[in-house]
């Protein structure tokens, strides 16, 4: 049976859903009914919803309780998220796993409330600093909100890491139909490095500051390879009638969303257009692309942004192949029409 | 020498408490965090606390106290260490919670969380050192660092009219209705080293009792980075620091409010 459910009501239901029974946050839109979902539903499941003074201060608490082995889950939006990326590279460094939800509105700056897709770059290439990686997955509709959100705990406990669920405020803020059935919970290794107090056992420590001769060179070596496994086990993507396209359009979240009934006009035009949608924005499905690249004759990127990830695209498909560019940087009104791409693809279809 | 006396079997006064790691200091020669980590393991001894205790460890030379003490600890990005410490407490309510935290950490840049931290009435016990100067990284300008004095970043001396007043933590967080307990000691001398060992332990008393949060400032000499020896740091606590910062109680509540 599905629910009409909101998108940001949904990440705060896979949450319950997961396990999870820690939030700490701080008010910015287009996020808030997240932290408010939970401040309502919490307390009756003996949860802990905490207002931070800060998203500095937040980030920091979800470090506090995930370092004691519990799951727990921080939500924001752009400008909260740059306060937290100093807090995400500890976790990294340290091996704290956590999940972090970027419902994003527009920047840069104080920029905007509308849906963006402008964090693709801080998202996927480690926001703070440091060599660390973070997966990211990029839900584009309620149901994969849900799903994704669920899918990051498992993945955060499995390897250890801090886990990016990547939204934005038009996901956040419509209804859809929503299956709240889902796949079971991975087998997941014992968190027995987590701090509990030493009884029984020697004490532990949790630490990302490694001072001797060739520590940190060994420790971020062993991150590097746990970021191969991730490499080689959770890249997700979707793909639609790509199989015999000419022009392959790729796209994300909501651009992906808008693309998709883009792509299924232009077919009605008898246009061999496909979509390619990453789902994994890191790690990225680049091997998938580069074997598209071999049938298709262009690519077409769309995003809410002036050009993040078609980066990525260039990269795994190479100098071959055009890559045409459709950018709609955020703004009141600013979304992109499905005639407007459809426009786009009848421009540069081969 | 006189044979006949029986000899007397050496005996310690004070041993060395469960809870410090037996392992030499790699403090500067004079530098009072090796005295504050073993007051700190005493106290937690004497609540026999110590397979329930998780230290957070801050940024700066107080980061190390994880290589001193033989609890569970868990290390906190600079100045985050009582927004961490709200997480662990949170997740685990029958634990025994405190952080150690110097004055650029605790003072700075950490200044909104130990205050809101403070403020929420958190039942962990904070331990903080304040030496008038960033240790690690040099020797630069704290918000604690005395006015007139030299250092890396006040190389004329610290002037109000450009970087403000000294800050004086212990009796700002006791205004707070969260915090039960809030006082300032020094190790610079036997009898204030007894003093400070009763403050931190009412620090970690107010915490199991429930009653709030317990807030200890710890006026420590940092004679490496002050251009002193370590006689002259410790004369300059007692003649420049303290009449600055009392020494004293500025809270102690008996009960907590919901008691």
């Amino acid at each position: 049976m599905k629910k009409l459910i909101k998108g940001n009501d949904a990440i705060a239901m896979a949450a319950i859903e997961a396990g999870c029974r820690f939030y700490y946050g701080y008010p910015i839109t287009p996020q808030n009914d997240i932290p408010e979902y939970l401040a309502r539903e919490f307390p009756k499941i003996g949860g802990t919803f905490l207002q931070a003074e800060s998203e500095i201060g937040a980030i920091n608490m979800i470090l506090g309780s995930a370092a004691a082995g519990k799951r727990a889950m921080i939500s924001s939006s752009g400008p909260g998220i740059s306060l937290m990326q100093e807090g995400i590279s500890y976790m990294s460094g340290s091996e704290i796993p956590a999940v972090i939800v970027n419902i994003q509105r527009s920047g840069p700056g104080l920029g905007g409330i509308s849906p963006s897709q402008g964090d693709y770059f801080q998202a996927t290439r480690g926001g703070g600093h440091g060599d660390y990686r973070t997966p990211v997955f990029a839900p584009s509709s309620v149901q994969e909100m849900y799903d994704l959100t669920f899918l990051a705990f498992d993945v955060a406990d499995e390897y250890r890491n801090p886990v990016v669920v990547l939204a934005d405020g038009m996901l956040g803020q419509m209804k859809e139909p929503l299956d709240l059935r889902h796949p079971p919970q991975r087998e997941l290794p014992e968190k027995t490095w987590a701090l509990t107090g030493c009884a029984g056992r020697k004490p532990q420590l949790l630490k990302s500051l490694y001072l001797g001769h060739r520590e940190l060179d060994k420790h971020c070596w062993d991150l590097w390879k746990k970021y191969q496994r991730i490499i080689s086990r959770e890249i997700r993507f979707e793909e639609v009638e790509t199989k015999d396209a000419d022009l392959v359009v790729v796209a994300f979240g909501s651009a992906a969303r808008i693309s998709k009934t883009a792509v299924k006009d232009a077919r009605k035009e008898g246009l061999k257009v496909g979509l390619f949608r990453p789902i994994s924005l890191w790690p990225y499905p680049e091997q998938r692309l580069e074997e598209l690249a071999k049938t298709a004759k262009a690519f077409l990127v769309v995003e809410l942004n002036t050009g993040q990830m078609v980066e990525d695209v260039k990269m795994s498909v190479g100098k071959d192949k055009p890559i045409h560019f459709y950018g709609r940087p955020p703004g009141a009104d600013a979304l992109p029409m499905p005639i407007e791409i459809l426009d786009q693809i009848r421009e540069v279809y081969p | 020498m006189s044979q006949d006396k029986p000899a007397r079997e050496p005996r310690l006064v004070n041993p060395r408490p469960r809870t410090l790691i037996d392992r030499p200091s790699h403090f500067c020669p004079g530098c009072h965090h090796g005295i504050i980590h073993r007051l700190v393991a005493e106290a937690i001894d004497y609540f026999n606390v110590r397979e329930r205790a998780i230290g957070v460890a801050s940024v700066g030379c107080s980061v190390f106290l994880y290589d001193f003490m033989d609890t569970d600890v868990l290390e906190a990005p600079h100045g985050r260490a009582s927004a961490a410490a709200t997480g662990m407490r949170r997740a685990l309510p029958d634990k025994v919670i405190y952080t150690y935290q110097g004055d650029g950490d605790l003072a700075a840049i950490g200044t909104a969380e130990i205050i809101h931290t403070a403020n929420r009435g958190e039942t962990i016990s904070v331990v903080f050192v304040n030496n008038t100067n960033y240790g690690m990284t040099g020797g630069q300008m704290a918000p604690t660092t005395l006015l007139g004095q030299k250092t890396t970043t006040t190389p004329y001396g610290r002037d109000f009219r450009r970087d403000g007043y000294p800050i004086r933590m212990a009796e700002m967080l006791a205004t707070l209705e969260g915090v039960a307990f809030s006082a300032r000691g020094a190790v610079n001398k036997p009898a204030n080293v007894r003093r400070t060992r009763e403050l931190i332990r009412r620090a970690f008393e107010v915490q199991l009792k429930g009653i709030g949060l317990g807030f200890v400032e710890v006026l420590s000499a940092c004679p490496t980075d002050w251009g002193l020896k370590p006689l002259e740091a410790i004369k300059r606590v007692e003649e420049e620091l303290i009449p600055y910062y009392p020494l004293g109680i500025f809270k102690d509540k008996k009960e907590a409010d919901h008691l």
